[in-house]
């Protein structure tokens, strides 16, 4: 079944150090697409470092070096040719705490498209209808399109961050624990959402909490630290035969709560 | 548990008293109460000292003393004083100071807080907050020996061939420039300079503030670094930055040694940039010791009163910007 499947991105021997630190250690996987692919396991094992290396976030850490190739559609988005600012247009991300711009619910929408040159009103208005309808924030604020972003609620806010980072149409959303500031209902809603939003794009979130893993995934990797405390890919697998039937002994210590 | 028995030990009356005092919250209560008390009573005693004592002219001139449309004359042999010059001095000095220091500061501030190397910085910070530092009576100093010659009166010739000759700018731009330099447009620039390093290091450290995540956002958006800046950075910090922009401007309208020494200290001259004038400050500074009549030193002090409040209106207005300014960004 999974040689079927289209191949969104391709990580490959990926390592990633910070100035002489590794903190991964050749990840290779795969990313499905319209699948969503959960990144699993302990505190500081690089989940976040993984994910913030498929949009090229870690450029922003100085001393980051990275090993290996990470493939969107076949083509490295490391090659020193390639733009970053085109492989950040077709990789969104989504961050752990909300972090809505300073201005209007519409400006937040519509910052993305403008930047990329969009500026006609009819255009704008019916994006951002269109994105805050997919991140099911619509009808929480079609009233006070013109108020600040930041007076939302925490739930609210990180589905304006969803909305807005899918009103570029991007082709993967990257999320980073989306869910861990949030309260149990936000939680819940966010998670429908990620379910809704599979259909139009690949998927992929980490997330500390096993239980949303096995809810929302598709595919569930699980990483763990080695003795170097370098993050290490233990085991990538379908998520129900990941959690029901672990290959690894490590992984299935980790997912019945014997450590981590 | 061998503190909590020493405390049970302790004579009930020391237990009532502690009780009664909040252990002490009480004091410290009414102690910063006081402090903040003591701040209020000297700006109302400041206010109407000033006042009180400005009667005298007040009296004779009335409205006419700050009116831009009165024939301005400061005499005080003859007991003559009207405010305007001075006033206009003030304001045209920190306007023109104001917006030739804005760009400038925040141009170093973004550069200081987001592009600079890492190892760059340090010694930068240093530098702006050395000038931050120095007297303004050694501004003053360089601005008579080295600045006014070298760089204002070129700058002023200039401006007296180009804008000075078109007609309706003559008004504001008529030379010919003062051989010494002396004069508001040189007062304008040691102003600039003077408030440049105070803008850019209160602006930079709105930028710092800014939290990281609202810049991975916006780069997570595909925004450039420049986009990011602009975009992002800027709003997010605009009503620190327009903090920043208030205390320059408060300083450029308060400051008083450095504009003396630099503006040529005369009551008439119109209203061009290029004439030598007065400010506010600089009249009192100036004039003061040597005040022999009431009448003069009472139009020196009802200057001070207009001094306080345009200072406070300023005040005023830029509270007001910041409180909109958030509203419609934060929502709050």
């Amino acid at each position: 079944m999974q040689n079927t499947l289209p191949i969104k991105m391709e990580i490959q021997e990926l390592s990633v150090f910070y100035k002489s630190f590794r903190a991964l250690n050749k990840v290779t996987m795969p990313v499905y697409e319209h699948k969503v692919t959960a990144i699993i396991g302990p505190s500081g094992c690089g989940k976040s470092t993984l994910l913030r290396s498929l949009n090229r976030m870690t450029d922003l850490v100085p001393g980051a070096l990275i090993e290996g190739k990470v493939l969107l559609d076949g083509e490295d988005i490391y090659d020193p040719k390639k733009d970053v600012v085109d492989v950040r247009r077709r990789v969104g991300m989504v961050f752990q705490h909300p972090n809505p711009f300073p201005m209007s619910i519409y400006d937040n929408v519509a910052f993305g498209p403008r930047l990329y040159g969009l500026k006609k009103r009819a255009f704008l208005d019916e994006l951002v209808e269109k994105s805050l309808r997919s991140a099911a924030l619509w009808d929480e604020v079609k009233d006070k399109l013109h108020q600040s972003g930041m007076a939302l609620s925490g739930g609210q806010q990180q589905r304006l961050c969803i909305a807005r980072a899918i009103a570029i149409e991007p082709e993967v959303i990257l999320m980073d624990e989306p869910a861990s500031a949030l309260d149990p209902v936000a939680t819940l809603r966010i998670e429908e959402l990620i379910f809704q939003l599979k259909e139009r794009f690949s998927i992929v979130i980490v997330t500390h909490n096993m239980q949303q893993a096995a809810r929302v995934s598709d595919y569930t990797t699980f990483l763990l630290m080695n003795e170097e405390r370098a993050g290490e890919l233990i085991e990538f697998n379908v998520t129900t035969t990941l959690f029901t039937r672990p290959k690894d002994k490590r992984t299935e210590d980790y997912i019945t709560g014997r450590f981590g | 548990m061998a503190n909590l028995k020493a405390i049970k030990r302790r004579p009930r009356w020391y237990n009532k008293i502690g009780y009664w005092l909040q252990h002490g919250d009480r004091i410290w209560k009414a102690l910063l109460f006081l402090s903040s008390l003591l701040i209020v009573s000297l700006v109302v005693w400041i206010a109407w000292r000033l006042w009180y004592q400005s009667t005298l002219s007040r009296h004779q001139f009335g409205w006419a003393f700050i009116s831009p449309w009165v024939p301005s004359s400061w005499n005080p042999a003859l007991d003559k004083f009207q405010a305007w010059p001075s006033i206009y001095g003030s304001l045209i000095t920190s306007v023109i100071a104001l917006i030739l220091a804005i760009p400038f500061s925040l141009g170093i501030a973004i550069f200081l807080a987001e592009l600079a190397p890492a190892y760059a910085r340090p010694p930068l910070n240093y530098m702006i907050e050395m000038l931050a530092a120095v007297p303004s009576v050694v501004y003053g100093l360089w601005g008579i020996y080295v600045f006014l010659p070298l760089i204002v009166v070129p700058i002023g010739e200039v401006i007296a061939k180009t804008a000075g000759q078109i007609p309706g700018l003559t008004t504001f731009f008529g030379g010919p420039m003062p051989v010494s330099g002396l004069s508001r447009f040189g007062a304008a620039l040691i102003l600039t300079i003077m408030i440049t390093p105070t803008i850019t290091a209160v602006s930079r450290d709105v930028l710092l503030a800014i939290p990281q995540s609202q810049r991975e956002a916006s780069l997570a958006l595909g925004a450039t670094q420049w986009e990011t800046i602009w975009n992002v950075l800027i709003p997010y910090g605009l009503s620190g930055i327009l903090g920043a922009v208030i205390l320059g401007f408060g300083r450029a309208i308060g400051e008083t040694m450095a504009v003396t020494m630099v503006i040529g200290n005369t009551t008439g001259g119109g209203y061009s940039i290029l004439k030598p004038g007065y400010t506010m400050a600089s009249i009192i500074a100036n004039e003061f010791a040597e005040a022999v009549s009431d009448l003069h030193a009472s139009a020196l002090i009802e200057i001070g009163v207009v001094l306080f409040v345009t200072t406070l209106l300023l005040n005023a207005i830029a509270r007001w910007l910041v409180w909109n300014v958030n509203h419609r960004t934060m929502g709050r």
